[in-house]
């Protein structure tokens, strides 16, 4: 048997394949790059070549223009494609729209990089599928006992209460513009809520772009002092940064609410000033980390990023061979999650 | 016990008094008894059972979890009940969640081991807001930032009354107060507030407005006195029951065993609680080191004695005095004072005036002794009687003028709710000399003393003038060539351990901001040493 390392190794750049010459997620341009999906830590701008599903480049595209890469190459879900003599098939991973794991297979070794990821029903994006591996490449971004992410349904429950409680104010949901946002606002209008939402400029290409794909969104409105819009029992959405920032300011003693699973601990929702934490999240919480690798037992489990030695003391526990990669320049910060 | 967790977790986040009050009295109003009145009980710290101890929650949790994976989890999230409450391991198929009422019944039958055994069950069935809920409630204190002044008046808005009608009854009443919700929601007649012991809600007084009340009042129909700086206190002895209370009501005889043991008399004083040496009435800071406390020892009580100076009686055998004009209130007083055989309850002297004009001139410079640190003066109209609350007219605080330094803006922080996108609290210092250099040390913080208008101002120059970023914090730009000048009002001063700067002020705010004085002729903090000195030797026994 080959050893792992041989087909995929930790660079500073990234997870490097020599046999298929090729990076996955590099965090500096390279000739070669498959992406996992569209966050701008995963996903750069300026490599040579890029493979990826067709919705990750079409967000990428969105996001740094249609030059964004020196070539680019689109592969559907399940469809494998070569690099080399390496045969790399793009599965679904649940995260966001167009998300995918890297299944790299080389001379009988199957190793799957996982990306970002989660195992519940996210009503915009494909599900994620469990692929039997000899090694599993996994993100650790929740990787503590502590975080164990509620029913979303529940979270949209609580934030529907606040804005029948405080129908003088508004209600503002800080929210990942790539992902998060349309799955709130999914979520709410699966909760009944049919009115209209006011997002920030930031929001409105990618949502755009989640429609073009068939993804419906219900009736959205720019969320601006143009507008003369009296904000009071609204509900508007905008990417955490501009929650804080002078933005906010026009809307009347607003609501900050903030939907990450970071919010999960009191202290992280009061450093911010978060007055109403909802605790959703697209990426995989503690359970559905232990739940995946068990599903899976792969001879091997490699941590990129998070906070991998808790999994990776969960993993020895558990008798499966754990290493911590330590990967740097994956976002393990709040503003994402 | 789901209703009760949320309401506990958007308390813990929730910095506006309004929105407590709509969660507070939303969830009364949508909550059946009993549940309701326990968490009442719970808001207002009327609830006592054997609690459990933190080491056993943590013993119980490391039984059920690898001991580094919750050491880790708890290195993270810094709050021990907290960690718990998101470790605790889920078991499928546990028992359902328990109600609140379903918890208090146990809990105040149980000794501490069944108690212990109550918990882990409980933790089995709760959903982690759940569990983090009942972990406050069983190791003491909620600390949601909810006084029990506040959850009163979220009752009384639950029924349309005012809050010191809540008040006068509420030491009548029982958890989990089935009569009080009844009285509120119109089913039945207001409880009986006669029970021996009780507390009668303060009269409050408006603060003066020189320019406009001196005008219009006659000095003839004001008495003055001076407004001690302790705490506002009503003190009862009715039936041998005996009472301190703070003026919202807040029962603090466990805390001061010392006055409790004075009062001798049956009736009810309203009074300022203050440390009396022998030499007089000691500082603020010496009355600090008493309040707060749930258990008192000799050896504090002996340094710090606590006494009483009566500003008016309020019940004396059995009848209600409130109903008397001050001016017959005032003869009861003196005359009840006179009976006491303590030197621990005096009398709050009258100052006899003729104009507004003398009356000035003795605020502005207090005679010798216990009026020198006295935080101004009070007016009363002779013909007042005692009512609830701050009525407009009756009563006037007149504080003296405020102690004033020139500090520097040295950091900026996020305010919340509605400040949220405003750098709105100012940690600001004066110059003092590091290692031969001329440095800013802190000496304070503020948050509020300027207008909105005045806040946009200042949260640009913040933004532009930002060195670092520290989460919700930034520092701010602060040379002697450069910086932005706060003429900061305060109270008094008081030495402090805690402070680098070693002093403490007391009632900070902005009083002026100064964008035209130039950040290097700021105070120095041997200014504020001096003042500290002045206000120290005030207060300190007459040299022989």
């Amino acid at each position: 048997m080959i050893k792992p390392e041989a087909l995929l190794r930790p660079t500073p750049a990234g997870l490097y394949c020599p046999p298929g010459d090729f990076y996955v997620d590099p965090v500096r341009p390279v000739d070669r790059a498959v992406i996992t999906h569209g966050h701008s830590d995963h996903a750069r701008a300026g490599h040579g070549a890029v493979l990826a599903t067709p919705e990750t480049l079409a967000i990428m595209a969105e996001r740094y223009g249609a030059g964004f890469a020196g070539a680019t190459e689109a592969a559907a879900y399940g469809k494998p494609v070569h690099r080399d003599a390496v045969e790399v098939t793009l599965v679904p991973a649940g995260h966001v729209l167009g998300s995918a794991q890297a299944v790299v297979a080389w001379k009988g070794l199957t190793m799957v990089v996982s990306g970002d990821y989660k195992r519940r029903r996210d009503p915009t994006c494909a599900a994620f599928e469990p692929v039997p591996c000899d090694v599993f490449i996994t993100e650790a971004t929740f990787g503590l006992p502590v975080f164990h992410h509620p029913p979303d349904s529940g979270e949209i429950a609580r934030l529907l209460r606040s804005v029948a409680q405080f129908p003088e104010r508004s209600h503002l949901v800080g929210a990942y513009a790539l992902g998060k946002a349309q799955r709130v606002i999914c979520l709410l209008r699966a909760a009944g809520w049919d009115k209209t939402i006011f997002v920030h400029g930031a929001l409105e290409r990618l949502n755009r772009l989640y429609e073009d794909h068939g993804i419906d969104l219900g009736p959205l409105e720019p969320a601006t002092v143009a507008t003369k819009q009296d904000f009071a029992g609204a509900i508007v959405i905008g990417p955490p940064s501009a929650l804080q920032d002078r933005w906010s300011r026009r809307f009347p003693d607003p609501v900050q609410a903030f939907a990450s699973g970071w919010m999960q601990v009191r202290a992280r929702a009061r450093q911010r000033g978060t007055e109403l934490p909802l605790v959703i999240s697209d990426h995989a919480d503690w359970d559905e980390l232990t739940a995946t690798v068990d599903e899976l037992r792969p001879g091997e489990l490699w941590i990129t990023h998070g906070r991998e030695e808790a999994l990776a003391r969960w993993a020895q526990l558990h008798d499966i061979k754990a290493r911590a990669l330590a990967l740097v320049g994956y976002d393990d910060d709040e503003e994402d999650g | 016990m789901r209703a009760f967790a949320e309401l506990l977790d958007r308390l813990s986040l929730t910095a506006s008094r309004n929105a407590k009050l709509t969660l507070v009295a939303d969830y009364l109003r949508e909550t059946p008894d009993p549940d309701r009145g326990w968490a009442l009980a719970a808001l207002t710290g009327d609830l006592s059972f054997a609690a459990a101890k933190p080491t056993f929650i943590r013993k119980a949790v490391e039984d059920r979890m690898d001991p580094l994976l919750f050491r880790w989890s708890y290195d993270y999230v810094g709050d021990l009940a907290e960690t718990v409450a998101l470790v605790w391991p889920a078991r499928p198929g546990a028992n359902r969640e328990p109600e609140l009422a379903e918890v208090i019944d146990a809990l105040r039958g149980a000794t501490r081991p069944e108690v212990q055994q109550l918990i882990e069950g409980w933790l089995d069935a709760l959903e982690p807001t759940g569990r983090w809920a009942l972990l406050k409630l069983m190791t003491g204190g909620l600390r949601v930032g909810v006084s029990a002044r506040l959850a009163k008046q979220a009752v009384a808005d639950l029924g349309g009354v005012p809050v010191s009608e809540v008040e006068e009854v509420w030491h009548a009443l029982h958890a989990p107060y089935e009569d009080l919700f009844s009285w509120l929601e119109g089913r039945s007649d207001r409880p009986r507030p006669d029970s021996p012991g009780r507390f009668r809600p303060t009269m409050l007084a408006q603060a003066l407005d020189e320019a406009v009340d001196f005008g219009r009042l006659d000095p003839a129909d004001y008495a003055a006195e001076w407004k001690w700086d302790g705490i506002r206190v009503q003190a009862v002895n009715e039936e041998g029951v005996r009472r301190l209370y703070t003026r919202n009501g807040d029962d603090i005889s466990k805390t001061f065993p010392d006055v409790l043991q004075v009062l001798d008399f049956e009736g009810a004083l309203d009074g300022e609680l203050l440390v009396m040496g022998d030499d007089g009435v000691a500082s603020f800071g010496d009355l600090q080191q008493r309040l707060n406390r749930k258990t008192v020892d000799a050896k504090l009580m002996a340094k710090h004695p606590a006494g009483i100076r009566a500003y008016d009686l309020l019940a004396e055998g059995g009848e209600d005095t409130r109903v008397l004009p001050f001016r017959d209130r005032r003869v009861r007083l003196e005359a009840f004072v006179g009976r006491l055989a303590t030197p621990r309850i005096d009398l709050s002297p009258l100052q006899p005036f003729e104009t507004w004009a003398e009356l000035a001139a003795l605020r502005a410079s207090p005679p010798p002794g216990d009026p020198q640190i006295a935080e101004g003066l009070m007016l009363k109209r002779w013909d007042s009687l005692y009512e609830a609350g701050r009525p407009k007219g009756p009563w006037f605080k007149w504080k003296r003028d405020p102690f004033l330094i020139d500090a520097v803006l040295m950091y900026a922080q996020r305010g919340h709710g509605k400040r949220s996108s405003f750098y709105s609290d100012y940690t600001f210092g004066v110059w003092t000399q590091v290692e031969g250099k001329r440095a800013l040390t802190p000496v304070g913080k503020a948050y509020f003393g300027f207008t909105d208008e005045e806040l946009k101002l200042i949260d640009k120059f913040v933004r532009d003038n930002t060195l670092e970023r520290f989460g919700p914090v930034r520092s701010v730009k602060a040379q002697p060539h450069f910086g932005l000048v706060f003429e900061v009002a305060f109270e008094g001063l008081q030495r402090s351990t805690r402070h680098k700067s070693g002093v403490a002020m007391r009632f900070p705010r902005i009083h002026r901001i100064r964008w035209d004085k130039p950040a290097g002729e700021a105070d120095e903090l041997a200014t504020l040493e001096r003042m500290l000195a002045q206000m120290e030797k005030v207060s300190a026994p007459p040299a022989p």
